[in-house]
Protein backbone atom coordinates (compact mmCIF):
# COMPACT_ATOMS: atom_id res chain seq x y z
CA UNK A 1 0.00 0.00 0.00
CA UNK A 2 3.00 2.31 -0.41
CA UNK A 3 2.67 3.89 -4.05
CA UNK A 4 -1.63 2.88 -4.77
CA UNK A 5 -3.58 6.00 -5.13
CA UNK A 6 -5.36 6.58 -1.74
CA UNK A 7 -8.59 5.75 -2.99
CA UNK A 8 -7.88 1.93 -3.94
CA UNK A 9 -10.16 -0.15 -1.91
CA UNK A 10 -8.47 -3.32 -0.51
CA UNK A 11 -11.83 -5.10 -1.64
CA UNK A 12 -14.55 -3.46 -3.39
CA UNK A 13 -17.73 -5.14 -4.70
CA UNK A 14 -18.85 -3.83 -7.61
CA UNK A 15 -22.82 -4.02 -8.19
CA UNK A 16 -23.07 -7.21 -7.26
CA UNK A 17 -26.34 -9.44 -8.06
CA UNK A 18 -26.93 -12.98 -6.92
CA UNK A 19 -29.74 -15.05 -7.84
CA UNK A 20 -30.75 -18.94 -6.77
CA UNK A 21 -33.44 -20.69 -9.15
CA UNK A 22 -36.05 -21.74 -6.18
CA UNK A 23 -37.90 -24.41 -8.26
CA UNK A 24 -39.62 -22.64 -10.70
CA UNK A 25 -38.90 -19.14 -9.39
CA UNK A 26 -35.76 -16.85 -9.26
CA UNK A 27 -34.74 -15.92 -5.51
CA UNK A 28 -32.57 -12.89 -5.69
CA UNK A 29 -29.86 -12.67 -2.47
CA UNK A 30 -28.01 -9.83 -3.61
CA UNK A 31 -29.66 -7.13 -5.36
CA UNK A 32 -26.62 -4.53 -6.90
CA UNK A 33 -24.35 -4.61 -3.74
CA UNK A 34 -21.52 -1.98 -3.97
CA UNK A 35 -18.98 -1.67 -0.95
CA UNK A 36 -15.36 -0.63 -0.63
CA UNK A 37 -13.38 -1.24 2.19
CA UNK A 38 -9.96 0.11 2.45
CA UNK A 39 -6.66 -1.32 3.55
CA UNK A 40 -6.84 -2.61 7.72
CA UNK A 41 -10.47 -1.46 7.76
CA UNK A 42 -12.60 -3.14 10.32
CA UNK A 43 -15.78 -3.54 8.82
CA UNK A 44 -19.03 -5.22 10.31
CA UNK A 45 -22.50 -6.27 7.71
CA UNK A 46 -25.50 -6.64 9.80
CA UNK A 47 -28.80 -7.06 8.83
CA UNK A 48 -32.11 -9.51 9.30
CA UNK A 49 -31.97 -13.15 7.93
CA UNK A 50 -31.79 -13.75 4.28
CA UNK A 51 -30.44 -10.34 3.39
CA UNK A 52 -27.79 -11.50 1.69
CA UNK A 53 -25.40 -11.17 3.86
CA UNK A 54 -23.50 -14.94 4.11
CA UNK A 55 -23.77 -14.85 0.38
CA UNK A 56 -21.77 -11.77 -0.05
CA UNK A 57 -19.41 -13.54 1.93
CA UNK A 58 -18.84 -16.33 0.37
CA UNK A 59 -18.57 -14.46 -2.70
CA UNK A 60 -15.30 -12.86 -1.32
CA UNK A 61 -14.56 -16.11 -0.28
CA UNK A 62 -14.72 -17.33 -3.86
CA UNK A 63 -17.01 -20.30 -2.49
CA UNK A 64 -19.95 -18.51 -5.05
CA UNK A 65 -19.65 -16.33 -7.88
CA UNK A 66 -22.27 -13.65 -8.55
CA UNK A 67 -24.79 -14.01 -11.46
CA UNK A 68 -23.63 -10.48 -12.41
CA UNK A 69 -21.29 -7.04 -11.16
CA UNK A 70 -17.60 -7.68 -9.53
CA UNK A 71 -15.61 -8.37 -6.54
CA UNK A 72 -12.31 -7.25 -6.71
CA UNK A 73 -9.44 -7.71 -4.06
CA UNK A 74 -6.42 -6.05 -4.40
CA UNK A 75 -8.08 -4.59 -7.83
CA UNK A 76 -8.33 -8.17 -8.87
CA UNK A 77 -11.58 -10.11 -9.24
CA UNK A 78 -11.74 -13.29 -6.90
CA UNK A 79 -11.96 -16.31 -8.81
CA UNK A 80 -12.04 -19.20 -6.39
CA UNK A 81 -10.67 -19.23 -2.90
CA UNK A 82 -7.22 -18.45 -2.03
CA UNK A 83 -4.95 -18.27 1.10
CA UNK A 84 -4.69 -14.45 1.23
CA UNK A 85 -8.66 -14.46 2.07
CA UNK A 86 -9.08 -15.85 5.46
CA UNK A 87 -12.15 -17.62 6.43
CA UNK A 88 -13.93 -17.84 9.82
CA UNK A 89 -17.13 -20.23 9.53
CA UNK A 90 -19.80 -19.69 12.36
CA UNK A 91 -19.66 -23.42 13.00
CA UNK A 92 -15.98 -23.28 13.69
CA UNK A 93 -15.20 -25.91 10.96
CA UNK A 94 -11.98 -27.73 12.71
CA UNK A 95 -11.01 -30.50 11.52
CA UNK A 96 -12.16 -33.19 14.38
CA UNK A 97 -9.35 -35.57 13.79
CA UNK A 98 -6.50 -32.68 14.42
CA UNK A 99 -5.42 -31.62 17.22
CA UNK A 100 -5.39 -27.61 17.90
CA UNK A 101 -1.59 -27.42 16.57
CA UNK A 102 -2.62 -29.65 13.06
CA UNK A 103 -5.38 -27.70 12.85
CA UNK A 104 -3.40 -24.74 12.63
CA UNK A 105 -0.83 -26.27 10.65
CA UNK A 106 -3.42 -27.16 8.13
CA UNK A 107 -3.28 -24.02 5.70
CA UNK A 108 0.62 -23.82 6.33
CA UNK A 109 0.98 -27.51 5.11
CA UNK A 110 -1.38 -27.38 1.87
CA UNK A 111 0.76 -23.98 0.91
CA UNK A 112 4.09 -26.16 1.51
CA UNK A 113 5.48 -24.31 4.47
CA UNK A 114 8.58 -26.35 5.78
CA UNK A 115 8.05 -28.21 8.70
CA UNK A 116 10.10 -26.09 11.41
CA UNK A 117 8.99 -23.17 10.14
CA UNK A 118 5.43 -24.71 9.81
CA UNK A 119 6.05 -25.39 14.04
CA UNK A 120 6.82 -22.31 14.80
CA UNK A 121 4.18 -20.19 12.99
CA UNK A 122 1.57 -22.03 14.54
CA UNK A 123 2.96 -21.88 18.09
CA UNK A 124 3.08 -18.17 17.85
CA UNK A 125 -0.69 -18.28 16.51
CA UNK A 126 -1.90 -20.42 19.09
CA UNK A 127 -0.02 -18.29 21.75
CA UNK A 128 -1.82 -15.22 19.76
CA UNK A 129 -5.34 -16.91 20.99
CA UNK A 130 -3.95 -18.20 24.16
CA UNK A 131 -4.38 -21.74 23.68
CA UNK A 132 -0.86 -23.01 24.40
CA UNK A 133 -2.09 -25.21 27.22
CA UNK A 134 -4.40 -27.13 24.76
CA UNK A 135 -2.02 -27.15 21.35
CA UNK A 136 -2.13 -31.09 21.30
CA UNK A 137 -6.09 -31.21 22.63
CA UNK A 138 -8.38 -32.63 19.67
CA UNK A 139 -11.43 -30.21 19.12
CA UNK A 140 -13.96 -32.19 20.86
CA UNK A 141 -12.55 -31.73 24.04
CA UNK A 142 -12.67 -27.82 24.08
CA UNK A 143 -15.70 -25.54 24.64
CA UNK A 144 -17.16 -23.59 21.80
CA UNK A 145 -15.40 -20.38 22.35
CA UNK A 146 -11.81 -22.30 22.41
CA UNK A 147 -12.86 -23.80 19.43
CA UNK A 148 -13.46 -20.71 17.55
CA UNK A 149 -9.75 -19.38 19.07
CA UNK A 150 -8.36 -22.09 17.36
CA UNK A 151 -10.17 -21.33 14.19
CA UNK A 152 -8.85 -17.46 14.53
CA UNK A 153 -5.54 -19.22 15.07
CA UNK A 154 -5.55 -21.55 12.03
CA UNK A 155 -7.05 -18.13 9.59
CA UNK A 156 -3.99 -16.24 11.01
CA UNK A 157 -1.23 -18.99 10.53
CA UNK A 158 -1.72 -18.52 6.77
CA UNK A 159 -0.55 -14.59 6.64
CA UNK A 160 -4.51 -13.63 4.94
CA UNK A 161 -4.14 -9.80 4.18
CA UNK A 162 -7.97 -10.05 4.46
CA UNK A 163 -10.24 -11.86 7.27
CA UNK A 164 -14.52 -12.67 6.22
CA UNK A 165 -16.43 -13.87 9.37
CA UNK A 166 -19.13 -14.75 8.62
CA UNK A 167 -21.38 -14.86 12.34
CA UNK A 168 -18.26 -16.48 14.47
CA UNK A 169 -19.72 -16.10 17.53
CA UNK A 170 -23.07 -16.38 16.55
CA UNK A 171 -22.98 -19.97 18.65
CA UNK A 172 -21.69 -18.60 21.71
CA UNK A 173 -23.09 -17.18 24.85
CA UNK A 174 -23.14 -13.85 25.54
CA UNK A 175 -20.66 -13.85 28.51
CA UNK A 176 -17.78 -15.89 25.79
CA UNK A 177 -19.22 -13.42 22.81
CA UNK A 178 -18.17 -10.55 24.95
CA UNK A 179 -14.70 -12.04 25.54
CA UNK A 180 -14.03 -12.94 22.28
CA UNK A 181 -14.81 -9.61 20.26
CA UNK A 182 -12.02 -8.24 22.83
CA UNK A 183 -9.52 -10.79 22.15
CA UNK A 184 -10.21 -10.78 18.84
CA UNK A 185 -9.94 -6.82 18.72
CA UNK A 186 -6.62 -7.75 20.55
CA UNK A 187 -5.50 -9.93 18.03
CA UNK A 188 -6.52 -7.66 15.40
CA UNK A 189 -4.98 -4.48 16.92
CA UNK A 190 -1.43 -6.06 17.22
CA UNK A 191 -1.61 -7.64 13.65
CA UNK A 192 -4.17 -5.69 11.72
CA UNK A 193 -6.04 -7.19 8.88
CA UNK A 194 -9.09 -5.52 6.70
CA UNK A 195 -11.92 -7.50 8.22
CA UNK A 196 -15.33 -7.99 6.91
CA UNK A 197 -16.91 -9.25 9.96
CA UNK A 198 -20.77 -10.86 8.83
CA UNK A 199 -23.49 -10.43 12.75
CA UNK A 200 -26.91 -10.56 13.31
CA UNK A 201 -26.00 -8.48 16.63
CA UNK A 202 -26.02 -4.78 16.67
CA UNK A 203 -24.24 -4.23 19.77
CA UNK A 204 -21.26 -6.71 18.10
CA UNK A 205 -21.55 -4.83 14.97
CA UNK A 206 -21.51 -1.29 16.70
CA UNK A 207 -18.65 -2.83 19.22
CA UNK A 208 -15.99 -3.91 16.35
CA UNK A 209 -16.70 -1.64 13.42
CA UNK A 210 -14.63 1.12 12.22
CA UNK A 211 -18.11 0.83 9.58
CA UNK A 212 -21.13 -0.19 10.05
CA UNK A 213 -22.64 -1.91 6.74
CA UNK A 214 -26.59 -2.35 7.79
CA UNK A 215 -28.13 -4.59 4.83
CA UNK A 216 -31.83 -5.26 4.22
CA UNK A 217 -33.57 -8.47 3.30
CA UNK A 218 -35.84 -9.34 -0.08
CA UNK A 219 -33.49 -8.64 -2.06
CA UNK A 220 -30.34 -8.56 -0.10
CA UNK A 221 -29.15 -4.97 -0.68
CA UNK A 222 -27.07 -2.23 1.51
CA UNK A 223 -29.32 0.08 3.47
CA UNK A 224 -27.35 1.76 5.68
CA UNK A 225 -23.72 2.55 6.01
CA UNK A 226 -22.35 3.90 9.64
CA UNK A 227 -19.07 5.64 10.57
CA UNK A 228 -17.56 4.43 13.96
CA UNK A 229 -14.68 6.69 15.23
CA UNK A 230 -11.57 4.65 14.60
CA UNK A 231 -9.95 6.51 17.10
CA UNK A 232 -12.35 5.00 19.52
CA UNK A 233 -10.63 3.07 22.03
CA UNK A 234 -12.73 -0.45 21.92
CA UNK A 235 -13.03 -1.39 25.74
CA UNK A 236 -15.53 -1.50 28.60
CA UNK A 237 -15.97 2.10 29.21
CA UNK A 238 -16.84 2.46 25.26
CA UNK A 239 -19.13 -0.41 25.39
CA UNK A 240 -21.17 1.51 28.25
CA UNK A 241 -20.75 4.65 26.92
CA UNK A 242 -23.61 7.00 25.59
CA UNK A 243 -21.56 7.18 22.27
CA UNK A 244 -21.98 3.43 22.07
CA UNK A 245 -25.21 3.91 23.12
CA UNK A 246 -25.96 6.62 20.45
CA UNK A 247 -24.95 4.48 17.26
CA UNK A 248 -26.43 1.00 18.70
CA UNK A 249 -29.30 3.27 18.74
CA UNK A 250 -28.87 3.95 15.39
CA UNK A 251 -27.90 1.24 13.66
CA UNK A 252 -30.87 -0.71 15.85
CA UNK A 253 -33.25 1.30 14.06
CA UNK A 254 -31.64 0.71 10.79
CA UNK A 255 -31.91 -2.50 10.63
CA UNK A 256 -35.50 -3.34 12.85
CA UNK A 257 -37.20 -0.26 11.35
CA UNK A 258 -36.36 -0.63 7.25
CA UNK A 259 -39.16 1.24 5.17
CA UNK A 260 -41.20 -1.67 4.37
CA UNK A 261 -40.10 -3.97 6.49
CA UNK A 262 -41.74 -2.56 9.77
CA UNK A 263 -45.10 -2.35 7.75
CA UNK A 264 -44.78 -6.33 7.15
CA UNK A 265 -44.04 -6.91 10.87
CA UNK A 266 -47.14 -5.67 12.14
CA UNK A 267 -49.25 -7.34 9.22
CA UNK A 268 -48.00 -10.81 10.26
CA UNK A 269 -48.62 -9.93 14.69
CA UNK A 270 -52.37 -9.10 13.09
CA UNK A 271 -53.35 -12.41 12.54
CA UNK A 272 -52.72 -15.59 10.46
CA UNK A 273 -53.66 -15.16 7.36
CA UNK A 274 -53.93 -17.99 4.33
CA UNK B 1 -29.88 -41.49 24.71
CA UNK B 2 -30.11 -42.88 28.51
CA UNK B 3 -30.71 -40.67 31.91
CA UNK B 4 -26.60 -41.33 32.54
CA UNK B 5 -25.55 -39.18 29.56
CA UNK B 6 -24.28 -36.12 31.18
CA UNK B 7 -23.29 -34.27 28.11
CA UNK B 8 -26.40 -34.35 26.46
CA UNK B 9 -24.57 -33.47 23.08
CA UNK B 10 -26.42 -35.09 20.28
CA UNK B 11 -24.54 -35.66 17.03
CA UNK B 12 -23.75 -32.86 14.94
CA UNK B 13 -24.70 -30.00 18.00
CA UNK B 14 -21.41 -28.21 19.50
CA UNK B 15 -21.32 -29.46 23.05
CA UNK B 16 -21.83 -26.86 25.63
CA UNK B 17 -19.21 -25.35 27.42
CA UNK B 18 -17.65 -27.82 29.25
CA UNK B 19 -14.57 -25.62 31.16
CA UNK B 20 -15.07 -22.03 31.51
CA UNK B 21 -14.02 -19.69 29.57
CA UNK B 22 -10.29 -19.50 30.19
CA UNK B 23 -9.65 -15.38 30.44
CA UNK B 24 -7.39 -14.53 26.80
CA UNK B 25 -3.83 -15.66 27.30
CA UNK B 26 -4.29 -17.64 30.48
CA UNK B 27 -5.92 -20.86 30.16
CA UNK B 28 -7.23 -21.96 33.37
CA UNK B 29 -5.01 -24.33 35.11
CA UNK B 30 -7.49 -27.17 36.43
CA UNK B 31 -7.97 -27.34 32.69
CA UNK B 32 -9.72 -30.41 31.67
CA UNK B 33 -7.35 -32.54 33.13
CA UNK B 34 -9.77 -33.16 36.62
CA UNK B 35 -13.01 -33.22 34.83
CA UNK B 36 -12.16 -36.16 32.41
CA UNK B 37 -10.61 -37.82 35.23
CA UNK B 38 -13.77 -37.93 36.87
CA UNK B 39 -15.32 -38.82 33.99
CA UNK B 40 -12.89 -41.78 33.36
CA UNK B 41 -13.82 -43.41 36.92
CA UNK B 42 -17.42 -42.74 36.50
CA UNK B 43 -17.69 -44.53 33.37
CA UNK B 44 -14.97 -47.11 34.01
CA UNK B 45 -17.72 -48.08 36.91
CA UNK B 46 -20.54 -48.27 34.73
CA UNK B 47 -18.32 -50.29 32.59
CA UNK B 48 -17.94 -52.99 35.65
CA UNK B 49 -21.59 -52.74 36.19
CA UNK B 50 -22.20 -53.91 32.73
CA UNK B 51 -19.55 -56.97 32.48
CA UNK B 52 -21.34 -57.88 35.69
CA UNK B 53 -24.86 -58.23 33.76
CA UNK B 54 -23.27 -59.53 30.86
CA UNK B 55 -21.73 -62.18 32.39
CA UNK B 56 -24.87 -63.23 34.53
CA UNK B 57 -27.39 -63.04 31.47
CA UNK B 58 -24.70 -65.55 29.71
CA UNK B 59 -25.08 -68.02 33.17
CA UNK B 60 -28.48 -67.64 33.28
CA UNK B 61 -29.34 -68.58 29.09
CA UNK B 62 -26.54 -71.44 29.75
CA UNK B 63 -28.61 -72.46 32.83
CA UNK B 64 -31.93 -72.36 30.89
CA UNK B 65 -30.64 -74.71 28.09
CA UNK B 66 -29.43 -76.84 30.67
CA UNK B 67 -32.82 -76.98 32.17
CA UNK B 68 -34.41 -77.45 29.15
CA UNK B 69 -31.89 -80.31 27.95
CA UNK B 70 -32.83 -82.41 31.28
CA UNK B 71 -36.52 -81.56 30.91
CA UNK B 72 -36.41 -83.85 27.76
CA UNK B 73 -36.14 -81.51 24.83
CA UNK B 74 -33.78 -82.70 21.80
CA UNK B 75 -31.15 -80.25 23.00
CA UNK B 76 -27.60 -82.11 24.23
CA UNK B 77 -26.34 -80.90 27.50
CA UNK B 78 -23.67 -78.67 27.80
CA UNK B 79 -21.30 -81.02 29.40
CA UNK B 80 -21.90 -82.85 26.42
CA UNK B 81 -21.09 -80.28 23.82
CA UNK B 82 -17.98 -79.32 26.24
CA UNK B 83 -16.47 -83.02 25.54
CA UNK B 84 -17.66 -83.19 22.16
CA UNK B 85 -15.53 -79.87 21.84
CA UNK B 86 -12.73 -81.84 23.77
CA UNK B 87 -12.79 -84.62 21.52
CA UNK B 88 -13.11 -82.23 17.97
CA UNK B 89 -9.98 -80.10 19.17
CA UNK B 90 -8.00 -83.03 20.52
CA UNK B 91 -8.40 -84.77 16.51
CA UNK B 92 -7.31 -81.66 15.29
CA UNK B 93 -11.07 -81.49 13.47
CA UNK B 94 -12.12 -78.48 14.89
CA UNK B 95 -8.87 -76.42 14.53
CA UNK B 96 -8.55 -77.79 10.76
CA UNK B 97 -12.65 -76.52 10.90
CA UNK B 98 -12.24 -73.12 11.95
CA UNK B 99 -8.65 -72.80 9.29
CA UNK B 100 -10.73 -73.51 6.42
CA UNK B 101 -13.57 -71.56 7.51
CA UNK B 102 -11.75 -68.12 8.37
CA UNK B 103 -9.14 -68.68 5.55
CA UNK B 104 -12.67 -68.37 3.26
CA UNK B 105 -14.26 -65.48 5.17
CA UNK B 106 -11.31 -63.08 5.77
CA UNK B 107 -10.13 -63.71 1.77
CA UNK B 108 -13.85 -62.62 0.57
CA UNK B 109 -14.10 -59.73 3.45
CA UNK B 110 -10.88 -58.82 2.52
CA UNK B 111 -11.35 -58.65 -1.41
CA UNK B 112 -14.51 -56.80 -0.55
CA UNK B 113 -13.59 -54.18 1.35
CA UNK B 114 -10.73 -53.55 -0.93
CA UNK B 115 -13.08 -53.01 -3.88
CA UNK B 116 -15.81 -51.43 -1.91
CA UNK B 117 -13.66 -48.43 -0.69
CA UNK B 118 -12.30 -47.43 -3.75
CA UNK B 119 -15.80 -47.80 -5.28
CA UNK B 120 -17.21 -46.31 -2.65
CA UNK B 121 -15.20 -43.08 -2.39
CA UNK B 122 -15.50 -42.89 -6.52
CA UNK B 123 -19.15 -43.00 -6.33
CA UNK B 124 -19.76 -40.66 -3.47
CA UNK B 125 -17.01 -37.78 -5.16
CA UNK B 126 -18.27 -38.43 -8.58
CA UNK B 127 -21.85 -37.78 -9.80
CA UNK B 128 -21.20 -39.63 -12.82
CA UNK B 129 -19.49 -42.70 -10.94
CA UNK B 130 -22.59 -42.57 -8.86
CA UNK B 131 -25.17 -42.68 -11.39
CA UNK B 132 -23.56 -45.62 -13.51
CA UNK B 133 -23.12 -48.05 -10.39
CA UNK B 134 -25.87 -47.11 -8.14
CA UNK B 135 -28.56 -49.11 -9.70
CA UNK B 136 -26.13 -52.23 -9.74
CA UNK B 137 -25.32 -51.96 -6.35
CA UNK B 138 -29.12 -51.21 -5.44
CA UNK B 139 -30.14 -54.11 -7.42
CA UNK B 140 -27.77 -56.51 -6.35
CA UNK B 141 -27.91 -55.55 -2.73
CA UNK B 142 -32.06 -56.54 -2.67
CA UNK B 143 -30.74 -60.41 -3.88
CA UNK B 144 -29.43 -61.88 -0.82
CA UNK B 145 -25.94 -63.40 -1.46
CA UNK B 146 -26.89 -67.11 -1.16
CA UNK B 147 -29.75 -66.45 -4.14
CA UNK B 148 -26.21 -66.35 -6.45
CA UNK B 149 -25.23 -69.88 -4.86
CA UNK B 150 -26.68 -71.68 -7.82
CA UNK B 151 -25.51 -69.56 -10.51
CA UNK B 152 -22.04 -69.04 -8.97
CA UNK B 153 -21.86 -72.85 -8.85
CA UNK B 154 -22.85 -73.30 -12.52
CA UNK B 155 -20.44 -70.56 -13.49
CA UNK B 156 -17.30 -71.07 -11.18
CA UNK B 157 -17.38 -74.61 -10.30
CA UNK B 158 -17.56 -76.07 -6.87
CA UNK B 159 -13.99 -75.47 -5.47
CA UNK B 160 -12.98 -72.40 -3.41
CA UNK B 161 -14.18 -69.83 -5.94
CA UNK B 162 -17.94 -69.36 -5.67
CA UNK B 163 -17.39 -70.23 -1.94
CA UNK B 164 -15.09 -66.98 -1.78
CA UNK B 165 -16.90 -65.26 -4.36
CA UNK B 166 -20.75 -65.26 -2.04
CA UNK B 167 -18.63 -64.00 1.01
CA UNK B 168 -16.78 -61.69 -1.37
CA UNK B 169 -20.72 -59.87 -2.41
CA UNK B 170 -21.80 -60.13 0.64
CA UNK B 171 -18.62 -57.88 2.27
CA UNK B 172 -18.75 -55.95 -0.68
CA UNK B 173 -22.51 -54.62 -0.90
CA UNK B 174 -22.14 -54.18 2.86
CA UNK B 175 -18.88 -52.04 2.99
CA UNK B 176 -19.53 -49.68 -0.75
CA UNK B 177 -23.03 -48.59 0.50
CA UNK B 178 -21.51 -46.79 3.81
CA UNK B 179 -18.56 -45.75 1.95
CA UNK B 180 -20.57 -44.16 -0.16
CA UNK B 181 -22.50 -42.38 2.35
CA UNK B 182 -19.52 -41.51 4.40
CA UNK B 183 -18.25 -39.87 1.22
CA UNK B 184 -21.23 -37.69 0.90
CA UNK B 185 -22.29 -37.24 4.29
CA UNK B 186 -18.92 -34.80 4.35
CA UNK B 187 -19.65 -31.94 6.01
CA UNK B 188 -19.73 -29.42 3.15
CA UNK B 189 -18.03 -26.55 5.17
CA UNK B 190 -15.25 -28.72 5.94
CA UNK B 191 -14.27 -29.00 2.78
CA UNK B 192 -14.89 -25.17 2.61
CA UNK B 193 -12.46 -24.48 5.21
CA UNK B 194 -10.07 -26.66 3.85
CA UNK B 195 -10.64 -25.34 0.24
CA UNK B 196 -9.79 -21.65 1.79
CA UNK B 197 -6.72 -22.46 3.56
CA UNK B 198 -5.61 -23.38 -0.10
CA UNK B 199 -6.65 -26.83 -0.15
CA UNK B 200 -7.03 -28.36 -4.44
CA UNK B 201 -9.06 -31.29 -4.31
CA UNK B 202 -6.56 -34.19 -4.11
CA UNK B 203 -5.57 -32.82 -0.53
CA UNK B 204 -8.81 -32.42 -0.10
CA UNK B 205 -9.87 -35.76 -0.53
CA UNK B 206 -6.48 -37.36 0.98
CA UNK B 207 -6.77 -34.63 4.25
CA UNK B 208 -10.87 -34.44 4.61
CA UNK B 209 -12.90 -36.87 2.99
CA UNK B 210 -11.09 -39.90 3.55
CA UNK B 211 -11.11 -39.28 7.20
CA UNK B 212 -14.00 -37.73 7.93
CA UNK B 213 -15.70 -40.77 5.94
CA UNK B 214 -13.46 -43.26 8.11
CA UNK B 215 -16.07 -43.72 10.96
CA UNK B 216 -18.73 -44.52 7.98
CA UNK B 217 -16.29 -47.31 6.43
CA UNK B 218 -15.27 -48.98 9.93
CA UNK B 219 -18.77 -49.14 10.61
CA UNK B 220 -19.32 -50.71 6.80
CA UNK B 221 -16.82 -53.23 7.17
CA UNK B 222 -18.44 -54.60 10.38
CA UNK B 223 -21.19 -55.23 8.90
CA UNK B 224 -19.91 -56.41 6.07
CA UNK B 225 -17.79 -59.07 7.88
CA UNK B 226 -20.98 -59.86 10.01
CA UNK B 227 -22.65 -60.85 6.12
CA UNK B 228 -19.44 -62.30 5.30
CA UNK B 229 -19.42 -64.64 8.24
CA UNK B 230 -23.16 -65.23 7.92
CA UNK B 231 -22.73 -66.26 4.35
CA UNK B 232 -20.11 -68.88 4.91
CA UNK B 233 -22.52 -71.79 6.06
CA UNK B 234 -24.28 -71.41 3.42
CA UNK B 235 -21.56 -71.23 0.89
CA UNK B 236 -19.64 -74.60 2.67
CA UNK B 237 -22.99 -76.29 1.19
CA UNK B 238 -21.46 -76.23 -2.19
CA UNK B 239 -19.43 -79.57 -2.14
CA UNK B 240 -16.28 -78.46 0.92
CA UNK B 241 -14.34 -80.77 2.32
CA UNK B 242 -14.13 -79.17 5.43
CA UNK B 243 -15.07 -75.90 7.43
CA UNK B 244 -17.78 -75.35 10.28
CA UNK B 245 -20.46 -75.29 7.58
CA UNK B 246 -19.57 -78.57 6.21
CA UNK B 247 -19.32 -80.20 9.89
CA UNK B 248 -22.71 -78.95 11.15
CA UNK B 249 -24.18 -80.37 7.37
CA UNK B 250 -22.42 -83.39 7.90
CA UNK B 251 -23.45 -83.73 11.72
CA UNK B 252 -26.89 -83.51 10.36
CA UNK B 253 -26.93 -86.58 8.53
CA UNK B 254 -25.92 -88.54 11.36
CA UNK B 255 -28.26 -86.54 13.95
CA UNK B 256 -25.20 -85.54 15.68
CA UNK B 257 -26.79 -82.26 17.82
CA UNK B 258 -23.12 -82.02 20.33
CA UNK B 259 -21.03 -81.90 16.89
CA UNK B 260 -24.08 -79.05 15.75
CA UNK B 261 -23.51 -76.99 19.06
CA UNK B 262 -19.92 -77.12 18.85
CA UNK B 263 -20.03 -75.90 15.46
CA UNK B 264 -22.77 -73.21 16.53
CA UNK B 265 -20.91 -71.85 18.99
CA UNK B 266 -17.38 -71.79 17.33
CA UNK B 267 -19.04 -69.98 14.89
CA UNK B 268 -20.73 -67.50 17.65
CA UNK B 269 -17.58 -67.02 19.10
CA UNK B 270 -14.74 -66.89 15.88
CA UNK B 271 -17.44 -63.91 14.60
CA UNK B 272 -17.73 -62.49 17.80
CA UNK B 273 -14.09 -62.15 18.41
CA UNK B 274 -13.37 -60.71 14.99
CA UNK B 275 -16.11 -58.16 15.02
CA UNK B 276 -14.38 -56.90 18.79
CA UNK B 277 -10.96 -56.48 16.64
CA UNK B 278 -12.78 -54.12 14.58
CA UNK B 279 -14.71 -52.72 16.92
CA UNK B 280 -11.55 -51.73 18.65
CA UNK B 281 -10.38 -50.84 15.55
CA UNK B 282 -12.58 -48.32 14.75
CA UNK B 283 -12.38 -47.07 18.25
CA UNK B 284 -8.90 -46.49 18.28
CA UNK B 285 -9.29 -44.50 14.30
CA UNK B 286 -12.09 -42.94 15.39
CA UNK B 287 -11.15 -41.21 19.08
CA UNK B 288 -11.73 -37.64 17.78
CA UNK B 289 -15.05 -38.32 17.61
CA UNK B 290 -17.67 -36.93 19.91
CA UNK B 291 -19.63 -39.79 21.34
CA UNK B 292 -22.41 -40.01 23.67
Amino acid sequence: MTSKPAKTAKISVQGVTKTFALGRETFTALDDVSIDIADHEFVTVVGPSGCGKSTLMNILAGLETPTSGRALVDGAPVSGPGPERGVIFQQYALFPWLTVRQNVEFGLRTTGVPKHERRARAEHFIELVGLEAFADALPKTLSGGMRQRCAIARAYAVDPSILLMDEPFGALDALTRVKLQEQLLKTWSQDKRTVLFITHDVDEAVFLANRVVVMAARPGRVYDVIEVDPAIERDEAFRLSPEFAALRNRVWHSVYHQEGRTAALSGSRSSTPS
Amino acid sequence: MSVLDKRGAGPGHPPPEQQPEAPSGAPSDAGPGAAKTARTRERSGRRGLTLALNALSVALGIAVWWLLASAGFKLPTPPEVVSRARTLIGDGTLGADALASLTRVLTGFALGTAVAIPVGFLMGWYGIVRGLIEPWIQFFRTIPPLAIIPLAVVAMGIDETPKIFVIFLAAFLACVISTFQGVVSVDRTLVNAARVLGAKDLTIFARVVVPASTPFILVGMRVGLGSAWATLVAAELIAAQEGLGYRMQNAQLYYDLPTIFVGLISIGVLGLLMDRILLLAERRLTRWQERR
